[in-house]
């Protein structure tokens, strides 16, 4: 029989800008304890084993699966979530805005994750050609979209950014 | 007043989702849910003899297992189609909520319900099963054969249901001289849906009655099949559905609503979620029915047909769910598309051991036109003609009416839409270019075209149901039972309203949500009937409450109310054009009257006795890499004629997911299953290989507007039909580089090495 014995660890880390911390199972992933503990739901769960991308997250900046990461390892890290990218008042950050002007968001299960990945890539300050972009966006599956309007929505904010109308 | 109705308007839900904050099943369930994992069968075919539970009972956390033994003895069907009250017509009753009788690798024979996940997924671990073995068969013909596995007890051969057409006489005709006979068989994998966001619900009773809060595209007939399921009456269950991670048919079924439910009722009605896993989808839902064509034409040197015949086997899986409509569909769209006055058609769908097959995006008609349109090509290549050519003869014609469905044809829209595809792809010039390359690598280009049909009447009940409840401020609330499952049809509804009542797009509040206790009857989203059907009701429905807005108008303002119009929420004296209130207003003093206080509302349930042809085609162009068996798509065009587009950016947003979804059904999807177990390999989203970012062109969508005269607003289906041409487009593009007919899909470099070996392009 096995025995159902149960270690938890305290972690703390920050979450969208703010300081906090959990005792949790040192089993759980960080999706686990960002959707349970914290009911940050735009953290998606399509997989649970790193394939589809939903449940992306920004660890000091770098996307991570947080499915295949597991909670405690948070100890210390900021985490941001989609939460944490709105403005104040509700505003939507720039990718965001791209994403809802370019009707790239259909079912929208794919969709924070996407916009997380967006958020990494433009943070760059880059200009990505179309082909490079599709690289760094494609550890996310999406079925609704086919990816077209996802790929003009990125770039679209990234040329805004650039302060540039379009590819020179 | 401003139309609503063709403009490109953001989605209703688009801050909901790009925010994160809409809320889809997992997201609204509480934490103190007690956790539900279902034991899959380990054989692919058998009896359980016995289930062990003892040890998995004694696992802390564990509050009960539930076997086989312990269901009610009760067989239900799972197919999201509206009920028959005609017992002839009704669909196959042929699961129970835990089997016995395994029927495929995954067959569901026992449910572990416990305090948390870990427990769960420990006592299902623990659970010890005993089986009788039995042999399997895994191949639809195979399984037709005597002495075949039987499946399921009440079907002799396996075949769940065989369906004929006949017209004129096929065997006399193919003897006319000088005939030249073209024969083809063509094969299509078993697929899955792949919607992001996995199946799952969670059920509570509450005063005596089930809730269930489920991912499905279809309320109200999970309602009917829980209840059936359950052995309760149908007004004892509720179902509420929000937001849902896409669909695309495998939620037009009931899929663990019936299981989930019980459980709660075993354990005193206490919150129980069960969610699948990514690897429980691709097995235990639904996957798209695998079916095996065998065309033969018999053709005039002048490319005229003179007979044809199509046998088509249809790989059933398990259990029956959509079934025998499925293969049906596509038989039927044979004869229409390319008229013969000489033509036999059979159809048979077979039970066979694996994962039971449903409704996916098309409903038949991909694997039809993977079959169709690559014969068309091999008829072409045979006699000498261009497959422009041949499609212009020989297309359905403009006025041609279908017997059956009343349906007509009443533009060119094979040729328009060919048109257009070929300028933008260049496409006659490129097929001339293309036809004579050496060397290992060549390109080509192809062409398909694509029958599909909106709604299912006469086939089935179209009705669509819809209420409109006038707020205070002049706005309304809009509901409907027809679902919003990601494509988009809340947005579409809010434009159609706002046109219909004569209000502000921004005073049309859609409820998303469905629930059976509070939305009117509909019977969900299916058959891309949901912006065709719903303008029906939306049409009826917005007169009514126009009638009763301008009524209390005439009362509050002594107006005939002939002479009044309601025009951007504005109540308008039509003689002179002077707003004489808002609506907003009248709303309020309606409802807030001392006189005669009334709010505001109508109701109506639109039945529809039509159906609309939604055609269109695709053109790809490919480079094939000879010795490396690789093909890569360089470009793909999408043209439909779906009538007058409601939302063009939304309808364009569609066409790129039906083109993505198919290009993974030519190129690289296929659920496999090892021959010597019947256990599915690659149930995985690493190993089932759909559409990355990377495997895709750019999307090329493009319309041609021809407004359909049955629908109130012009319009026809969009949802499935660009799934449907896309992928014997790509084979087709691969014969024009190659000149090597590939007979199945998906085109993999397996296929490809096997047939570029036997036509001799590379040697051993």
């Amino acid at each position: 029989m096995e025995k159902h014995q149960i270690q938890y660890q305290t972690v703390r880390f920050n979450l969208n800008g703010r300081d906090v911390e959990r005792t949790v199972d040192v089993r759980a992933s960080l999706t686990d304890m960002l959707r349970n503990d914290f009911r940050m739901t735009s953290v998606k769960k399509g997989c649970e084993v790193g394939e589809c991308g939903a449940c992306t997250v920004l660890i000091d900046g770098e996307t991570f699966n947080s499915c295949i990461y597991l909670a405690v390892w948070a100890e210390g890290k900021r985490i941001r979530t989609l939460e944490g990218i709105l403005g104040p008042d509700g505003e939507l950050s720039d990718v965001q805005r791209a994403f809802v002007e370019e009707a790239a968001i259909q079912c929208g299960f794919c969709t924070p994750g996407f916009i997380l990945t967006a958020e990494e890539i433009l943070e760059t300050g880059k200009e990505y050609t179309d082909e490079q972009l599709r690289k760094l966006l494609s550890g996310h599956l999406c079925r609704c979209t086919g990816y077209e309007n996802i790929l003009r929505a990125v770039k679209k904010a990234m040329y805004r950014r650039l302060g540039k109308e379009g590819p020179q | 007043m401003s139309k609503q109705v063709g403009k490109s308007a953001v989605r209703v839900d688009a801050y909901e989702k790009a925010t994160g904050r809409a809320k889809y099943v997992d997201d609204l369930c509480d934490r103190g849910v007690l956790v539900v994992k279902v034991c899959h069968s380990a054989i692919a075919h058998g009896f359980v003899k016995s289930i062990d539970t003892a040890q998995a009972e004694a696992v802390p956390g564990v509050v009960k297992v539930l076997t086989c033994f312990d269901v009610p003895d009760i067989e239900f069907p799972t197919a999201g189609h509206p009920w028959s009250t005609d017992p002839g017509h009704q669909d196959v009753a042929d699961r129970k909520l835990l089997n016995q009788h395994v029927r495929y690798y995954g067959d569901d024979i026992a449910a572990v319900i416990a305090e948390d996940e870990v427990a769960a997924a420990q006592a299902l671990r623990a659970i010890r099963v005993e089986y009788e073995e039995l042999p399997f068969v895994l191949d639809a013909q195979e399984a037709m054969k005597d002495g075949a596995p039987q499946i399921q007890e009440r079907y002799k051969n396996n075949i769940l249901a065989h369906s004929d057409v006949r017209r004129g006489d096929y065997e006399t005709a193919r003897r006319e001289p000088g005939l030249i006979k073209v024969e083809g068989w063509y094969d299509t994998p078993t697929v899955q849906h792949c919607h992001i966001e996995n199946h799952g619900c969670f059920a509570y009773k509450e005063a005596g009655r089930v809730v269930v809060v489920t991912s499905t595209q279809i309320p109200h007939i999970v309602r009917r099949v829980v209840g059936q399921a359950l052995g309760i009456p149908w007004g004892k269950v509720r179902i509420i559905k929000p937001y849902i991670g896409g669909g695309f048919g495998n939620k037009q079924d009931a899929l663990y609503e019936p299981l989930c439910a019980w459980c709660s009722t075993q354990v005193g009605g206490r919150l129980v979620k069960l969610e699948c896993s990514r690897e429980e989808t691709f097995v235990s839902n639904r996957v798209r029915h695998a079916i095996r064509t065998h065309i033969i034409s018999y053709v005039r040197p002048d490319g005229t047909l003179a007979a044809r015949k199509l046998e088509a086997f249809s790989n059933q899986g398990a259990y029956a769910s959509h079934g025998h409509g499925v293969v049906a569909k596509g038989m039927n769209a044979f004869p229409q598309l390319y008229p013969c006055p000489n033509v036999e058609c059979d159809s048979w769908t077979v039970y066979t051991n694996r994962p039971s097959a449903g409704a996916m995006r098309g409903y038949g008609i991909p694997q039809a036109m993977f079959a169709g349109e690559s014969h068309i090509d091999d008829i072409c290549r045979a006699i000498g003609m261009s497959p422009l050519e041949f499609r212009r003869k020989n297309l359905m014609p403009v006025g041609y009416v279908d017997g059956f469905s009343k349906n007509e044809l009443y533009h060119d829209s094979f040729n328009q839409c060919m048109n257009k595809g070929m300028e933008l792809l260049d496409y006659q010039r490129k097929y001339q270019e293309y036809q004579h390359q050496t060397g290992p690598v060549r390109r080509g280009v192809g062409l398909a075209v694509f029958w599909y049909n909106t709604a299912v009447w006469p086939i089935s009940l179209e009705s669509s149901s819809c209420r409109m409840v006038l707020n205070q401020d002049g706005s309304l609330q809009f509901q409907t039972g027809e679902t919003e499952i990601g494509q988009g049809c809340d947005t579409a509804y809010s434009q159609m309203v706002a046109d219909a009542v004569g209000i502000p797009l921004e005073d049309v509040h859609v409820v998303s949500t469905q629930d059976t206790d509070l939305t009117p009857f509909g019977t969900g989203a299916y058959a891309s009937r949901q912006t065709y059907i719903g303008g029906f009701s939306i049409v009826q429905t917005a007169a009514v409450l126009r009638e009763r807005i301008l009524n209390i108008a005439h009362e509050q303002t002594r107006m005939p109310v002939s002479n009044l119009d309601l025009v951007d929420g504005q109540i308008v004296r039509k003689s002179d054009g002077r707003v004489l209130k808002s609506l907003g207003d009248l709303a309020t003093e309606s409802l807030y009257s001392l006189e005669n206080s009334r709010h505001i509302t109508a109701e109506t349930t639109a039945q529809i006795k039509s159906n609309a042809y939604s055609f269109g085609c695709s053109f790809a162009e490919v480079e094939v890499d000879i010795p490396m068996c690789k093909v890569k798509l360089l470009r793909l065009v999408n043209v439909h004629d779906c009538g007058t587009l409601i939302n063009p950016a939304l309808a364009e947003a569609q066409v790129h997911g039906g083109m993505s979804m198919a290009i993974g059904y030519g190129l690289s999807e296929e659920l496999k299953f090892d021959e010597k177990t019947g256990k599915p390999l690659n149930n995985n989203l690493l190993d089932y290989k759909l559409s990355t970012f990377m495997d895709h062109p750019v999307l090329e969508a493009a319309f041609v507007e021809n407004p359909e005269p049955t629908s109130p607003y012009g319009t026809k289906a969009l949802g499935e039909p660009p799934a449907c041409s896309p992928a014997p487009a790509i084979r087709n593009a691969i014969l024009n580089a190659t000149g090597v007919a590939i007979d199945s899909c998906p085109i993999t470099p397996h296929v490809l090495y096997r047939r570029f070996r036997e036509a001799g392009l590379i040697q051993e």
